[in-house]
């Protein structure tokens, strides 16, 4: 299992980044992504193999003073 | 004589603004597009957050995005809920990949109670982020030393607070803003944050101060719009004062009309 934000799932051999994102139907240009708390860039998503255990945050834009 | 409007340059970019304006706590999106235009500013701050399952935005980050391409004006992401360099170096890596720039307002929270900058962690996260190839924006207190670090460290530009986030104190310091004016000459400084009203702001500009960033002030009045204005001409008013040259204060009363003494005694 791995927790994407606040919902925990079950976490396949081989999942990338980039394959969860586009699992939750999520919107990949309009977020950025962290795993474990380190940041990874977009182009680098297809690239990240991700494991039981693991946490990835997603942030989106907001208002801020 | 002039009458011409200056202009700042915080990392060589030229503006005409010296108005900072933050997006957060508006009544509707239509209040915070109304009130961008009627301050007049160049530099809107925004923000990151976590995304959860459930709540949008409602909207007002389009409605920024639209009113900065209307005004050609810039986007300064913040760090705010940062407690760590680590998590501010984090957040602003993802911010540039979000909103497309390097400017970064760097917020390293030390205090909750206060929301007082930590200045370690903000240093710290400050160095890194230059060396990353971030425009860096450090939100920080008064101290002097602090501020001296962080241009040490690569910041070309300084953002004091005049009170806490939000209290709408004003300058609670200003013997401290005065002595960073005096010896950080040419250094672009920002008031940032404990701006309460109108006339606090014109007080910053008066000091030489380059700018003012504040958000609650205009978001909190009971007319955003009406407010925002207000404050880009108290602004623009306490810039032209320092430019003019402030009369020195005086502790006896001096005169102002030229009669010849006594009018109706004639010696």
């Amino acid at each position: 299992m791995l927790q994407f934000n606040d919902i925990t799932l079950p976490c396949p051999e081989g999942l990338t980044l980039a394959a969860l994102l586009e699992a939750q139907e999520v919107d990949a240009n309009q977020i950025a992504t962290a795993v474990n708390g380190e940041f990874v860039p977009r182009a680098l998503r297809a690239q990240t193999w991700l494991a039981a255990g693991d946490t990835v945050l997603t942030f989106q834009a907001i208002v801020g003073g | 004589m002039s009458t011409q409007t200056s202009t700042w340059s915080p990392y060589g970019t030229e503006l005409t603004s010296r108005f900072l304006l933050g997006t957060a706590g508006y009544p509707s999106p239509q209040v915070l597009a109304h009130s961008i235009a009627a301050s007049g500013t160049q530099i809107v701050t925004v923000g990151l957050k976590r995304t959860l399952a459930a709540g949008g935005d409602n909207g007002f980050v389009e409605i920024v995005r639209t009113a900065m391409q209307e005004h050609g004006a810039h986007l300064l992401p913040n760090t705010a809920g940062c407690r760590t360099a680590r998590e501010a170096i984090t957040l602003a890596h993802m911010a540039r990949e979000l909103y497309g720039t390097p400017w970064i307002k760097l917020e390293v929270v030390g205090d909750e109670h206060t929301l007082q900058p930590d200045p370690w962690g903000t240093v710290d996260a400050a160095a890194q982020l230059t060396r990353d190839g971030f425009a860096v924006f450090p939100y920080c207190t008064d101290d002097l030393v602090t501020c001296q670090r962080l241009l040490d460290v690569g910041c070309e530009v300084l953002m004091p607070w005049g009170a806490p986030i939000g209290s709408g104190q004003g300058l609670i310091n200003p013997f401290a803003l005065r002595t960073l004016r005096a010896r950080l000459p040419g250094v672009p400084l920002i008031v940032d944050a404990g701006i309460g009203a109108p006339s606090h702001a014109a007080a910053a500009m008066e000091l030489g101060f380059d700018a003012v960033l504040l958000n609650s002030a205009v978001a909190q009045a009971v007319d955003p719009v009406r407010m925002a204005r207000g404050f880009g001409l108290a602004i623009q008013a306490g810039r032209a004062a320092y430019e003019a040259g402030v009369m020195a204060p005086q502790d006896m009363a001096v005169a102002s009309t030229p009669v010849s003494g006594h009018p109706f005694l004639i010696n």
